[in-house]
């Protein structure tokens, strides 16, 4: 509980002119480039890095950190005004915010979406605060026979994410796996698939992939379908909601918590991340609710489930950064970066040595996390506004260069365009035929941590007569298999549930 | 009439701006093929207020990782413009092994390095509470357990052969797990799923209080670890290392090219760029374009027995 103390002393230190100038300028930044469709927070927190080395490490850390919050919180806007994901971490929001904004509850949604991100961004950090030091030593236990099993279980959660069809939904899963054997393998180093294009080698990115497969097709339809040109009228603002939605929010009080602990742990444990952990609290969400099928239908408790974890990872993240040095998410190793060059070396030493610099830092993201509620509102309702003032003819456009944009500036290589383009006319097609991009990708998101975790455990598995026993030998596997024939089961044991309780729906 | 002066002015103009028009003029993008936080890429910027005071123009650090490197050395062979603007960080045994494993876009030959100006030796490592405390007991436990695993950044790479070289000097039953970078490697060490890591010098300063360091890959001992025995001191045959670099495209000019070379050299020499590259873990390397073209051609045919000695395995 020394943390406390210690944050007190954070606050006073993070409170100088500069440093909150500083702390308002990254949430500025992060909400702009959470909303861009293809810039994710990674992007943004590498794209300012050079920014800081100016600064003092606490105040560096305090503008990324609030960089990271708001970007991952922008996301959003784009997932519910656009059906396409500002960041990996805003897949699930697509799910039920986009539907809302298509019902003209758009600004309901990103209400929903605001506080539930207050929620779960400072959940992470007060967590953070007090158990930081016990949970890094438990994300330690997670060696690669874990991760093989996080991947399956992971690949499990598809079967409550299509709605309707999770045969298909398994399939859509499976060429998103397909998908990410692209290139150069995770262990081994083999080139596989490219059919001698040295563009391949890369494989398929994710935000090419994210931008083509969720945002190309919503161009395609808005070009086929001009009749529907009022769709992008109903994301309209509407007055008097502020204080409503906060209130119906913060009723929810099982689903925010249980999103957040979700984003917390899948935060937590290095190399996992924001993309994971809205899908996976989407999943959990379906599968508490009393009413399943809603869900996808524009509800909620969806745009909550995703956006409560996706910011309560970032607190996560921090655990085994600052304490064991082992960066969390792929931004947290860019922060690693910046700590680094700022002389710092990350690790327990960093607690008692450089309180300063944590506490302060942790100080200023809670603020910063308070303070993205008025900004991201305002942001929000402009963007809102703006969407639907621009005539359809301009607005389909307008998206297919933002995309364009996005995806070449992922690595400044124009083969992710054609690559994002491709995959987005495939997504259209895949989506004719009933194929939803969410499990596809899951599957690029999982395929790699899949395969990583089966070749280094079987690798490791060599001190066994048979290698293959170690994935079967470990407490922390047997909880994901079970979890995983669980979940593979849900919509069976759903059907049954409904049958018995004479549902009618569906 | 007033036409006519002003197109004479314009011409003039450029005339004298062709011939005044020196290297470099504008921002130079300083590519890094992997990812942000990385050895390149903390080098990178650690060089970078250096480049600029030097050139006297903004160095933009930009990444494109994939592959593990080969996308970016893929561009810079074959679509880079090779008028100095952008240049590439290289790494040294990557740039020799991409090619030998194939299916990459580059040959190490058109990879053309201007300045080798850092090393990372590799070594072998232990987690700080193991009981093992000494090469001897590594051994010892190696022969008892009947096998060891050693994580490590890579494969083909510096680590994995080391490894795979220590295995073969020592016979011992020695299987190397890859990882995606010597910093993922650690946490798998951390928390015990693999015996140790051969890693670089690096990771050994980061996780100083973390890790033991039993034995070092280099031909004499380092001074960031003076108690600590080289691997040929322990009669075993071992040095092994990794290079970085930069390189620029193929068909780049001779003035450029020096230009370039003098400025990094400049970086090398500043005692207080040196002064934090070692306190990292880095070593120094001072390998101009003549230099590193002879390093690189002494190493292939050391880096192709070795492959065709681990094929198969």
């Amino acid at each position: 509980m020394a943390g406390l103390q210690y944050l007190a002393y954070g606050f006073a230190h993070f409170f100088v002119f500069k440093t909150v100038l500083l702390m308002l300028g990254g949430v500025c930044v992060g909400l702009v480039i959470g909303a861009l469709p293809g810039l994710s927070a990674t992007m943004g927190v590498a794209l300012f890095l050079p920014v800081t080395y100016w600064l003092s490490p606490s105040e560096s850390l305090v503008f990324l950190g609030s960089l990271y919050m708001a970007a991952i919180y922008g996301g959003s806007f784009s997932a519910i005004l656009l059906r396409t994901p500002g960041t990996p971490s805003n897949i699930g929001t697509t799910f039920d915010g986009y539907p809302m904004a298509k019902q003209g509850r758009g600004w309901e949604a990103i209400l929903t979406a605001t506080f539930s991100s207050l929620y779960g961004g400072l959940f992470g950090l007060i967590m953070f605060l007090i158990f930081a030091p016990m949970l890094a030593r438990v994300a330690l236990k997670f060696g690669p026979p874990e991760y093989f099993w996080l991947g399956i279980f992971g690949l499990t959660v598809i079967s409550s994410l299509s709605r309707g069809n999770t045969l298909k939904g398994f399939i859509g899963g499976l060429i998103g796996v397909l998908l990410s054997t692209v290139g150069v393998a995770p262990v081994g180093g083999n080139v596989r698939f490219t059919f001698n294009i040295p563009e391949l080698i890369g494989g398929v990115g994710l935000i090419p992939a994210l931008v083509g497969l969720f945002c190309i097709p919503e161009v395609i339809d808005m070009v086929l379908n001009r009749s529907k040109k009022q769709l992008y009228q109903e994301a309209r603002v509407q007055e008097g909601m502020i204080w409503k939605t906060f209130v119906s929010v913060m009723k929810k009080q099982v689903d925010l918590l249980r999103a957040s602990i979700i984003g917390f742990i899948i935060g937590v444990l290095p190399g996992a991340g924001g993309n994971i952990a809205n899908l996976v609290a989407y999943s959990e969400a379906v599968r508490a609710s009393k009413h399943p099928e809603k869900f996808g239908t524009g509800i909620p408790e969806g745009v909550i489930a995703t956006e409560t974890s996706n910011n309560a990872v970032v607190g996560g993240g921090f655990v085994p950064l600052m304490t064991l040095g082992v960066p969390g998410t792929p931004v947290d190793a860019i922060l690693y970066g910046a700590l680094l060059m700022q002389g710092l070396r990350p690790g327990a030493e960093l607690f008692t040595r450089r309180a300063d610099v944590v506490y302060t830092f942790i100080a200023g993201v809670i603020v910063a996390t308070f303070v993205m509620v008025p900004i991201g509102l305002a942001f929000g309702r402009a963007m809102a506004k703006f969407i639907t003032k621009i005539p359809l003819s301009l607005l389909a456009p307008t998206v297919l260069f933002l995309t364009m944009v996005g995806s070449y500036c992922v690595s400044n290589n124009i083969s992710d365009v054609y690559m994002m383009l491709i995959l987005g006319v495939l997504g259209f097609v895949l989506r004719k035929l009933g194929f939803e991009a969410g499990p596809i990708t899951l599957g690029l998101i999982l395929g790699p941590i899949i395969e990583t975790g089966l070749v280094q455990g079987l690798l490791i598995g060599r001190k066994f007569a048979r290698p293959w026993l170690i994935f079967f030998a470990r407490p922390l596997c047997w909880v994901f298999i079970v979890l995983s024939v669980f979940f593979l089961f849900w919509p069976v044991i759903m059907k049954k549930r409904m049958i018995v309780s004479g549902g009618d729906q569906r | 009439m007033k036409g006519r002066v002003l197109v004479a002015l314009l011409v003039l103009l450029t005339v004298v701006s062709l011939f005044a028009e020196k290297f470099p003029s504008k921002p130079i993008t300083y590519v890094i093929c992997f990812a942000p936080g990385g050895e390149s890429d903390i080098t990178a910027r650690l060089q970078q207020p250096y480049l600029e005071k030097i050139l006297g123009v903004p160095i933009v650090i930009t990444y494109k990782e994939g592959g593990g490197g080969a996308v970016g050395w893929t561009e810079l062979v074959s679509r880079a413009k090779p008028d100095g603007y952008t240049i590439y960080g290289t790494n040294l045994p990557h740039t020799i092994l991409q090619p030998l494993q194939g299916g990459v876009g580059y040959k190490t030959e058109q990879i053309n390095n201007i300045y080798f100006f850092q090393s990372t030796p590799c070594v072998l490592a232990v987690s700080a509470d193991s009981p093992i405390k000494t090469f001897q007991d590594f051994v010892e436990y190696a022969k008892k357990k009947g096998i060891v695993t050693l994580g490590g950044s890579g494969q083909p790479s510096a680590n994995s052969f080391a490894t795979v070289r220590l295995a073969k000097l020592t016979g011992l039953n020695i299987t190397y797990v890859p990882f995606s970078g010597s910093g993922t490697a650690v946490p798998a060490l951390l928390g015990g799923h693999v015996d140790g890591l051969m890693t670089y010098t690096t990771m050994a300063v980061q996780y100083k209080d973390k890790m033991r360091v039993i034995a070092v890959a280099t031909e004499e001992r380092i001074p960031l670890f003076p108690d600590v025995p080289t691997f040929r001191e322990l009669g075993i045959d071992l040095v092994e290392k990794a290079y970085r670099g930069i390189a620029v495209p193929p068909g780049t000019s001779e003035d450029v090219k020096r230009m370039l070379e003098e400025a990094f050299r400049q970086v090398n020499n500043n005692p207080e760029f040196v002064a934090k590259m070692q306190e990292m873990g880095f070593v120094i390397e001072n390998y101009d374009e003549a230099a590193a073209a002879k390093l690189v051609a002494e190493l292939i045919p050391y880096y192709k027995q070795l492959w065709e000695e681990t094929q198969g395995k």
